[in-house]
């Protein structure tokens, strides 16, 4: 017997609010970029531990859809990044204020 | 205690303590690092939950191809610049901390009180995906029955993904 339901959504909701602490301190936009990837493994973990435990293939499913998601993301994102960083010449979220002005 | 339940334990305590290193080190490139350990170990918790295939694609995925692409980006970005502090400003960091363990504890006082997992049980049990031919063979055949239209879709987003990140990594933009 694997180890109970509860176990895989523990460890998805510690995973998950690693991912939310780290989006909230950190100020470098790349750590903060990978935060939001760690969010969406925990959501990944749920998702499998409650298809396993219901009989049901169609949380695997919806997995295979947010990896694909999460990587058009990530390239989308990391395109984004660069061209922020080449436009103010930081990586500090804090400085990133020009619609402030 | 039987052998899954410690291989899950064992798995978990390495995908987490390098899941809080990734938000503590000071290089992005350590932070990049310490991500991958985190996919391997969720990997190899997918294999633990019998979907091979997931464990697969998250390998070749997360850390084959969206973690090579973070590191393209870091060596980009690491052009002699100052070095940030790790952590926000202390009032910030410890206002983040408090919410981090108010979000913990909500989820678990759900997971621990609510009856779980408790609905109508699908039609995958492990008996048909063996008679099927396996994890892979029952997957593919959901994917281009159930969710032909879905992954259709998908593909037309990576593909508008691609040409969008290329054009925004442009230099002249």
């Amino acid at each position: 017997m694997s180890p109970p339901l509860e176990w895989y959504l523990i460890f998805s909701a510690l995973l998950f609010s690693i991912g939310v602490v780290g989006v909230l301190v950190r100020r470098h936009v790349l750590i903060i970029f990978m935060s939001v990837e760690l969010m969406l493994n925990a959501c990944n973990v749920a998702l499998v531990a409650f298809g396993r435990h219901l009989d049901s293939l169609t949380g695997q499913n919806f997995v295979v859809f947010v990896i694909t998601v999460a990587a058009a993301e990530a390239a989308v994102g990391l395109g984004i990044i660069l061209a922020l960083a080449r436009h103010k010449d930081t990586v500090d979220v804090s400085e990133m204020d020009i619609l402030k002005q | 205690m039987e052998l899954h339940s410690l291989l899950f334990l064992a798995f978990a305590a390495v995908a987490l303590i390098a899941a809080v290193l990734v938000l503590l080190s000071r290089n992005p490139v350590h932070s990049v690092l310490f991500m991958l350990l985190t996919f391997v170990n969720v990997a190899a918790m997918f294999v633990l939950l019998q979907a091979e295939f997931i464990a697969v694609i998250q390998i070749l995925v997360y850390s084959g191809a969206i973690l090579v692409l973070f590191l393209f980006v870091v060596m980009l970005l690491a052009g002699g610049e100052r070095p940030l502090p790790v952590l926000n400003q202390p009032l910030q960091a410890r206002a983040a901390v408090i919410v981090g363990l108010v979000l913990v504890s909500e989820l678990a006082l759900v997971v621990l009180t609510s009856t779980v997992g408790g609905g109508r049980r699908g039609p995958d049990s492990p008996e048909r995906i063996a008679a099927v031919g396996g994890n892979i063979e029952a997957l593919g055949r959901q994917l281009y029955t159930t969710w032909l239209l879905p992954f259709e879709i998908a593909s037309v987003l990576l593909l508008v993904a691609a040409v969008g990140a290329i054009y925004l990594a442009k230099e002249d933009l």
